[in-house]
């Protein structure tokens, strides 16, 4: 599976071991054979990226782009609104806050999904036969296959007042008018969570498949009841393809763009939804590079915070 | 089958069952693919004893030994440890802990968390488990290593380890799963000391399972030899080297000679045997075999048994000669067809060979003839 090619599941199976500095020294000059690598990433990963920082420093033009001005504004706005006939009148920025607020903690709860639902699906096909494991883990990919607009409307035609769900109770008799869970936070949580799964399912996948069967076995035999070995055992053990998986959902969730905005209407907007209207009918490229900022911020501060939490758990359990 | 052991012989008394096993079966797969690895298994194992399982790889022997541990449950049979029947049960609820083959330490954590595994699980109080699991690193010599992880140590070490893990909840029978098969010979002879010497510290009885004949005959006090799923024979290592039950017990412990003879007379519980070449001999009759003059039977000689002799009622040439130190092996055709090796003690006046091609004589020891039921 190419997936530990992947960088946030090498990063975090860097945390389970630490290299020995003997290794890394041995190389020498040896990391000059990656530099045809780093040129790409470098003028194709960070160009882009300091474009988008410069941008967020200089001001608006009057129909997009930008004029070359030096501004602070953008980062102003991120956080604060003006009032229109008195800009001396600053409030914190309620809307941009609650849109802050809605990404991270849908990103949250679609990450905890997956956890939830991707830990017995990988468990079933970790302990298939070999022969069929194929089969499984194709089928968990087979919606990659699919583009995620065509696999969001679908969504839509499950969770809608007319949809599959509301049909069925109705016609059961459950309830008398259909819920609403179209244009709710609720919607893109059931979007998100169906797009993002098989990222947590592979990673963990792929932890399990190193599982040694036998080291459940020496725990039954020690004593340990079914969910003791669980707890004891298997998720210490599968804690990297937690850890990988967590990252590969998160980031994408917190920047989701299609899935909010077909799933939860205009209203119900995240930070991917928002910093696309600076660039689009907001005319505002300065704010749109701010907040994209922004949010690349608040998700390596989330990253750091998730890295230390685990590693320091590690760390005290190690000690105790 | 004669069942004697050293652990009665030196109690003086028969010691009271640990494990007792009836006409246990294990069947794996449905219909046409059905596999029967274990066909009416009967055995008891004793307190305290060394009892080994014996036998080739898919014998049955790893099964039978999960059977009693409870990651399997019987197709068929009665399994009772201590008295008591353990059908239902799973591992965590048998008073009995396995020493893996591949070792299975939990690889998250250390050495001391490993030992102290069971007994925390079992829910004693953390000064008991500290205590116990230091007590345990003091028996199989690891207190240096308590705080580093299983990839940190040897196999040797992880095999203590191991030991130490399975041993620390006192269970009433620990189960040992090929576990020096992984170690280099040097390494395995230590630990094969260690082993008795842990079985004789803490009393508990030890059920080994090997496909190595050495193994079990140095170490164990009574060997049960397995083949197909079935129990050949079990009895004390003396017993089993000296007395095959049949064919495949003698050819699978040590070496034999195989010889085909015919029966001349019949007197008691003794056979006069025609061997190829026609000499006559005299073997003690097995239990229960009472064959007729005339009838054809198998008769086997360890090497070790027969010896160079001007009168011997065996003849035949040497073939070639094999150099091991201790001993020689010489490979002769006897007259009369058929192969026979024989080991010759190499001794400061004795050393070296009869040439190939010289033709030799050879005596056989009384006792050393055995008939085979087969």
């Amino acid at each position: 599976m190419a997936l530990r090619d992947l960088p946030a599941a090498d990063l975090a199976a860097s945390l389970e071991e630490e290299a020995p500095a003997a290794t890394r020294e041995r190389h020498g000059w040896k990391w000059l054979l990656c530099a045809p690598a780093l040129a790409v990433l470098v003028f194709a990963a960070s160009g882009p990226l300091l474009i988008v920082l410069v941008y967020s420093f200089l001001t608006p033009g009057s129909f997009g782009g930008v004029r070359w001005e030096f501004s602070t504004e953008a980062w102003f706005r991120v956080f604060f609104a003006r009032d229109i006939f008195d800009p001396e009148d600053v409030r914190p920025n309620a809307a941009h806050l609650a849109i802050f607020w809605r990404s991270v903690t849908l990103a949250l709860q679609t990450t905890l999904i997956c956890a939830v639902l991707g830990f017995p699906t990988a468990w079933f096909i970790a302990t298939r036969p070999a022969h069929s494991r194929g089969l499984w883990l194709f089928l968990i990919t087979i919606p990659f296959w699919t583009n995620l607009l065509i696999r969001t409307f679908a969504i839509q035609e499950v969770i809608r007042n007319q949809g599959l769900i509301n049909t069925v109770l109705l016609r059961l008799g459950v309830i008398d008018a259909p819920i609403q869970m179209m244009y709710t936070d609720f919607a893109i949580l059931i979007g998100m969570a169906y797009v993002f799964l098989p990222l947590m399912v592979l990673p963990l996948y792929a932890a399990m498949d190193k599982l040694d069967i036998r080291l459940l076995e020496a725990g039954y035999d020690l004593y340990a009841s079914r969910w003791r070995v669980l707890r004891h055992i298997v998720l210490p053990l599968v804690k990297p393809g937690f850890i990988a998986g967590s990252i590969l959902v998160f980031i994408p969730s917190i920047g989701a763009y299609v899935t909010p905005r077909v799933l939860g209407g205009g209203r119900n907007m995240m930070l991917g939804n928002l910093i696309e209207l600076q660039f689009g009918q907001g005319r505002n490229w300065p704010l749109g590079a701010a907040l994209a900022m922004t949010m690349l911020v608040l998700v390596v501060a989330a990253l750091v915070f998730y890295i230390r939490t685990v590693g320091r758990e590690e760390a005290g359990r190690r000690d105790g | 089958m004669r069942d004697t052991s050293a652990a009665e012989t030196r109690h003086g008394t028969q010691a009271a069952p640990e494990v007792e096993i009836e006409r246990l079966c294990k069947v794996f797969g449905l219909g046409v693919a059905a596999f029967r690895a274990l066909d009416e298994v009967t055995l008891t194992i004793r307190r305290g004893e060394f009892f080994t399982l014996l036998g080739p790889s898919g014998c049955g022997k790893t099964t039978l030994l999960r059977l009693i541990a409870g990651f399997e449950q019987p197709s068929a049979g009665a399994l009772r440890i201590n008295g008591r029947a353990v059908a239902g049960l799973g591992p965590n609820q048998r008073p009995v802990n396995t020493v893996f083959q591949n070792y299975a330490l939990f690889p998250h954590m250390t050495v001391a968390d490993n030992i102290g595994f069971g007994l925390k699980m079992l829910g004693r109080p953390r000064a008991e488990v500290r205590a116990t699991t230091a007590e345990m690193l003091r028996l199989v010599r690891m207190e240096a290593m308590a705080d580093r992880r299983p990839a940190e140590i040897s196999g040797g070490q992880q095999q203590r380890v191991a030991l130490a893990r399975a041993l620390a909840p006192r269970p009433r029978v620990l189960l040992l799963d090929e576990p020096l098969s992984a170690l280099d010979l040097k390494l395995r002879k230590e630990m094969q000391t260690e082993l008795k010497r842990l079985q004789a510290e803490t009393g508990i009885t030890f059920v080994f399972v090997t496909h190595d004949q050495q193994e079990a005959l140095t170490m164990s006090d009574r060997v049960a030899v397995m083949s197909a799923g079935r129990v050949l024979q079990t009895g004390a290592p003396e017993e089993i080297y000296n007395r095959p039950a049949d064919r495949f017990v003698a050819d699978f412990i040590g070496d034999t000679n195989f010889l085909d003879a015919e029966v001349a007379a019949v007197a008691g519980d003794a056979a006069e045997l025609r061997l190829p070449g026609g000499a006559v001999v005299w073997a003690g009759l097995p239990e229960g075999l009472r064959p007729a003059r005339g009838d054809r039977v198998t008769v086997v000689i360890r090497p070790e048994h027969a010896r160079l002799a001007e009168d011997g009622p065996l003849a035949g040439t040497v073939e070639r000669s094999v150099f091991f130190g201790t001993d020689t092996h010489l490979h002769l055709r006897l007259d009369g067809g058929g192969a026979f090796i024989l080991r010759r003690q190499n001794t400061a006046a004795v050393n070296g060979a009869p040439a190939p091609g010289s033709r030799v004589r050879l005596g056989v020891a009384e006792g050393a003839v055995q008939i085979l039921r087969d």
